[in-house]
C-alpha cells in the first residue's frame, strides 16, 4: 500500500538500528517521550524498542484522547441518554470506557461482581436500552439528526486537533441546514498545552526529548512547537506513525541531544508543513474558543488546554442545551492509568495489568483504547523478557 | 484516535465537497471540506471521514532517501 509499505521495510529498519547503535553515546541514557498513542502503538507492534540500544528508552505520553478523558465526562454522557432520552453518537473508542459511578444499567447487579462491573459504560447503557450509536464521521451524525427530527441528537466529541476540525465542519453545516436537534458535547483538547503540563508538573518526569505528533501536526503545523523547544530546551522531532518514521525520528533526536541542540525538526514532511492546514485552523478558530481550564485524567486541571463552542454557536452546545452538572468520579482502585499517562509509570508496573484488566475487560482507559499504553503492551509487548509474570494470560 | 490512512482520490463531487477515495482498493466516502485544490489521483490523509491534508510525493521520496542514506552509513 503506497505511503505505508515503504515505511515498514524490514531491511531498512535493521540498517537504521545499526546507525542508531553507532550514534548513541554509551555513557548516557536517552529518555524520549512519544506524545501520541499512535507512536506507542507503532513502537510495540513493530518491536521498535527491541531494535534500540538499551540506553534509549521510550516514555509513553498522554496522547490518547480516550485515555485522558476524565471518567466524570463519560457519566455525563450516560446521563444524557438515561435522563434526557437523546440519541448519543460517538466514535467507537469511547464505547467501552468505564465511567466513574454505577447507574440504572448496573444497579441490579449483585454486589459480589467486581468493582468495574458496577461501573457503567456507553456499551452497557446501550445494552440497557439507551440509543447510543457508533459513528465513523461527523457526517453520519448530521444524517442521523436529519433522519430523526423529533429526537435530540448529541455528538459526544473527543479528540485532539486532528479530530476537532471535522466537528467544526459539522457544527457549521448544522447551522446552515437548520438542524436544530443537533448538538455537541465538546471534549476536544489541545496538544501543546498538555506537553507543557508534563514538564511543568510539580514532580516532572525526566524527559530528554519529544517525538512530536504526526497528524495533530499536519493540522497545527510545526510552528507551535518552536517556542516550546526554545523555552524548555527540549528537542522535538515531528514523526510519522510508521516504524521507520519512529526510528529515523529517534535518530534525529539522539543526534540533537549529542550535539546539545534543541530544535524542532520535521521527519514527517510528506504530511506536515511549518504552517499546517490553515483552512482547518481557521474553521476551529471560528467555531471554538479556549476553556479557562479542563481536567485531564492523570494530569489534573490544565489551563487553556481544551475547547468549547463560541457564543455564536451556543445553540449547538449540549452543555448549554441540557443540564449537565460536573461529576467527580474516582478511578478503579489499583488502576495506574493516571501515573502511566504522566509517564511516571509503565504498564508493567500496574498490578491489574493482565490479571483483571485486559482488552476484553478493561479497568482503565489505557487498556480500552487500542492506542493506550496498556493495550499496546498487552497486545504486543507482554511476551518480552521484562514483563512481570502476573501478566501471563489467564 | 489520531490515526489517518493514505488514500487516493478517485472521484469528486464538487457540489457537496464529497469524494470517493481508495484505501488499498477499498472505496471510502471522504469529505473535502478541510482541503483545497484536491484533484482525482491525489493522495490524501483520511481521518474520521475527512481528508486532512494532501500527501507530498516529493517529500515522501526525500524521507525514503534519508533512510537509504542511513543504510549506506551502516554498511
Amino acid at each position: 500500500m503506497k505511503y505505508i509499505d515503504e515505511f515498514r521495510q524490514h531491511d531498512l529498519a535493521k540498517q537504521l538500528a545499526q546507525v542508531i547503535a553507532q550514534t548513541v553515546n554509551p555513557e548516557r541514557h536517552y529518555r524520549l517521550m512519544e506524545f501520541c498513542g499512535g507512536h506507542t502503538h507503532a513502537i510495540f507492534r513493530y518491536g521498535v524498542q527491541d531494535l534500540m540500544p538499551s540506553n534509549v528508552e521510550f516514555i509513553h505520553g498522554p496522547g490518547c484522547p480516550v485515555c485522558v478523558l476524565p471518567t466524570g465526562r463519560i457519566d455525563n454522557a450516560i446521563q444524557l441518554v438515561e435522563q434526557h432520552d437523546v440519541i448519543l453518537c460517538t466514535y467507537a473508542d469511547l464505547m467501552r470506557v468505564p465511567g466513574g459511578v454505577g447507574s440504572r444499567a448496573t444497579a441490579a447487579l449483585p454486589p459480589s461482581m467486581a468493582v468495574a462491573s458496577s461501573r457503567n459504560s456507553l456499551l452497557k447503557a446501550k445494552a440497557a436500552g439507551g440509543d447510543i450509536r457508533m459513528v465513523y464521521s461527523t457526517q453520519d451524525v448530521l444524517k442521523i439528526a436529519s433522519d430523526n427530527p423529533d429526537r435530540q441528537v448529541v455528538f459526544f466529541a473527543i479528540g485532539f486537533e486532528t479530530t476537532t476540525p471535522p466537528t467544526a465542519v459539522a457544527i457549521k453545516q448544522a447551522q446552515t441546514e437548520g438542524l436544530i436537534n443537533f448538538s455537541v458535547f465538546c471534549n476536544h483538547v489541545l496538544t501543546p498545552s498538555a506537553m507543557q503540563a508534563i514538564l511543568d508538573a510539580p514532580e516532572p518526569v525526566s524527559i530528554d526529548a519529544f517525538l512530536g505528533p504526526s497528524h495533530v501536526s499536519s493540522v497545527i503545523g510545526s510552528l507551535p512547537y518552536e517556542t516550546f523547544a526554545e523555552h524548555y530546551a527540549k528537542p522535538i522531532v515531528i514523526a510519522g506513525f510508521e516504524p521507520l518514521d519512529v526510528m529515523q525520528s529517534s535518530l534525529m533526536l539522539i543526534r540533537q541531544l549529542n550535539d546539545g541542540r534543541h530544535e524542532v525538526e520535521n521527519e514527517y514532511s510528506r504530511a506536515v508543513t511549518r504552517d499546517g492546514n490553515v483552512k482547518a485552523q481557521a474553521l476551529m478558530a471560528e467555531v471554538f474558543e479556549l476553556r479557562p481550564q479542563f481536567e485531564w485524567r492523570g494530569l489534573g486541571l490544565i489551563s487553556n488546554s481544551a475547547l468549547k463552542l463560541k457564543a455564536e454557536y451556543a445553540e449547538f452546545d449540549a452543555e448549554q442545551r441540557f443540564e449537565m452538572p460536573a461529576i467527580e468520579a474516582s478511578d478503579v482502585k489499583g488502576c495506574e492509568c493516571p501515573a502511566i499517562l504522566r509517564g511516571a509509570k509503565k504498564p508493567q508496573d500496574c498490578k491489574l495489568l493482565g490479571t483483571i484488566c485486559t482488552p476484553e475487560n478493561p479497568m482503565g482507559s489505557c487498556m480500552v483504547s487500542s492506542e493506550g499504553a496498556c493495550a499496546a503492551y498487552w497486545s504486543y509487548g507482554r511476551l518480552r523478557g521484562d514483563v512481570a509474570t502476573s501478566a501471563e494470560s489467564p | 484516535m489520531c490515526l489517518a490512512l493514505p488514500a487516493q482520490i478517485t472521484d469528486i463531487d464538487f457540489a457537496t465537497q464529497m469524494a470517493i477515495a481508495s484505501v488499498d482498493g477499498v472505496k471510502v466516502e471522504v469529505s473535502l471540506a478541510l482541503v483545497d485544490d484536491v484533484k482525482v489521483g491525489d493522495y490524501v490523509l483520511v481521518h474520521v471521514g475527512y481528508a486532512l491534508n494532501k500527501i507530498d510525493e516529493e517529500e515522501a521520496l526525500k524521507t525514503l532517501a534519508l533512510f537509504a542514506e542511513a543504510g549506506l552509513a551502516a554498511s
